[in-house]
């Protein structure tokens, strides 16, 4: 095995020993999107109508709408956490330690990236039984499908949160992260309503949610968890998960975190 | 090609924060086996030197070679040469002793028996062993820093760089991990040690006094303090110099 790769596997086997050293974080994690599911959605049933538009093929629940979605914000808090992480606080004296392995700096970031989404995963994973104990239905082969559409959204958002903490004085911490970053992101998509019911409300809205990225990762974890392709989806991941990640390699400085922090000392 | 070919060659280096000069012109060489003393009061510079060094920052102006190896020109292969003890613990306090040292190992390409023959001579080496499975946040302050510093030498570098590793210490586990270095430079490892306590210094050392982003004195212990003490000598080379 070369240094790339066991450095890789020490990180995401560190990663998941954490993970499952904390359980507290795990249930606290699973918490939000269980309230989504069974709160939010009972009330909003309702409230909204929904037509039979692919890749369902029959008339769904709104709990089976949303599932993808809820998918997704997991995948946007956690991506959003773990690399704000990664800049400030919390992981900066494992990153300093982290950044002086004699591996390019890239590898490693991604070998970071791909451990917060690997938490990710495992988290969508119990979501979904969780889900399907409460009764929303998917294909079981949807449960192996989704998972390369999860990865890419933890990557994608991984690097997103990372290029935005390195780029962005303001998001110091995971309150500003939450007003200007997460709720923009998770209202103006598909997660909770589809595009045609948005257009009907604001056009300019709707277009805004067809910019949006997450709209895209969404629809990739809708479609691949009910077993259809999502091309257009797809496409717009990869380039967004690329861009982000050229970006992040690009502004990620070390500097920011410790500066007025451990450089205090001399 | 430098003489210092296991040591620390640094030329010309400065680093700004904005507007304001932390490094200016600083000129350092360690040979190897030599034990420096890099002293100086806080704001000297000392831990933007080491960021430096770590290349976690990069040098805009100056050039160091460790172990003969130009950090800008081959990053990688002067950081495989380099061992690092930061001023903050940079342990997983959760994960076992032995996890954690893995972990360090597996950051340097050592996997498989290799890693487990490297891990558990040091934690032989430690008087650990039998710790190996016990989460780290279950150690005292003194043994963590121990820890530490075997990890730093598990991949067998060139040069040690500590960064005020005794801050926080009671003194016994301070005079222990001073012995400890002191003797790892014997044994012929480059060692670079920040400080500001006088007291962690021999008078055979080398001592290199960094105050506002400069060198104020480059010498031995023993010529730097003359008849005073070391203190003394410290204070007024970085009292009101500006």
């Amino acid at each position: 095995m070369t240094p790339w790769l066991i450095a890789l596997r020490a990180i995401l086997h560190r990663e998941a020993l954490r993970f499952t050293g904390q359980r507290g974080r795990f249930v606290a994690a699973l918490v939000r999107p269980l309230v989504w599911l069974v709160v939010f959605a009972a009330g909003f049933r309702a409230a909204l109508g929904l037509s039979i538009t692919p890749p369902y093929q029959t008339y769904i629940t709104y709990e089976t709408y949303i599932l993808p979605g809820l998918l997704g914000m997991i995948c946007l808090f956690n991506g959003m956490q773990s690399s704000l992480s990664l800049v400030y606080d919390r992981e900066m004296g494992s990153m300093r330690l982290l950044l002086t392995a004699p591996l390019p700096r890239w590898w490693l970031l991604l070998c970071k990236l791909l451990a917060g989404t690997l938490v990710s995963v495992l988290q969508c994973l119990v979501f979904l039984g969780i889900a399907a104990v409460w009764g929303v239905r998917f294909p079981v082969m949807g449960v192996l499908a989704v998972l390369p559409a999860l990865l890419l959204t933890g990557l994608m958002l991984g690097a997103l949160g990372l290029m935005l903490s390195s780029i962005i004085r303001q998001l110091e911490n995971f309150a500003g992260v939450m007003n200007f970053v997460i709720f923009p992101m998770f209202f103006l998509s598909s997660a909770l309503y589809p595009l045609w019911k948005m257009r009907e409300g604001s056009p300019v809205l709707a277009t805004l949610c067809g910019l949006n990225p997450f709209t895209h990762a969404v629809e990739l974890i809708r479609f691949s968890l009910h077993l259809q392709p999502a091309l257009p989806a797809l496409g717009w991941v990869l380039l967004a998960t690329l861009a982000f990640g050229a970006a992040a390699l690009r502004g990620y400085d070390p500097a920011r975190g410790m500066q007025g922090k451990t450089l205090k000392g001399g | 090609m430098t003489k210092h070919v296991n040591g620390i060659e640094i030329t010309g280096l400065s680093y700004s924060y904005g507007a304001k000069r932390a490094l200016d012109d600083l000129h350092l060489q360690v040979a190897p086996g030599q034990f420096c003393a890099l002293l100086g009061p806080n704001g000297a510079g000392k831990s933007t030197l080491f960021a430096l060094l770590t290349r976690l920052f990069v040098a805009p102006q100056g050039r160091i070679l460790l172990a003969g190896q130009d950090l800008a020109r081959s990053p990688r292969a002067a950081l495989a040469r380099l061992g690092v003890v930061f001023q903050q613990p940079t342990l997983d306090l959760d994960l076992t002793v032995r996890r954690n040292l893995m972990y360090f190992a597996a950051l340097h390409g050592l996997a498989g028996r290799a890693a487990e023959a490297r891990v558990a001579a040091a934690l032989d080496r430690l008087g650990m062993a039998e710790r190996a499975r016990e989460p780290v946040r279950a150690l005292n302050g003194g043994h963590r820093r121990r820890m530490e510093i075997a990890r730093a030498l598990l991949h067998d570098p060139a040069v040690l760089l500590l960064d005020e590793p005794t801050v926080g210490l009671d003194a016994a586990a301070r005079v222990a991990i001073t012995d400890h270095v002191h003797d790892l430079a014997a044994q012929g490892l480059t060692v670079l040690w920040a400080t500001h306590l006088t007291d962690e210094i021999r008078d055979t050392d080398r001592v290199a006094v960094l105050h506002r982003g400069r060198l104020r004195a480059d010498t031995t212990a023993a010529a730097l303090r003359g008849g005073e003490s070391l203190q003394s000598a410290f204070l007024s080379l970085t009292e009101g110099a500006a």
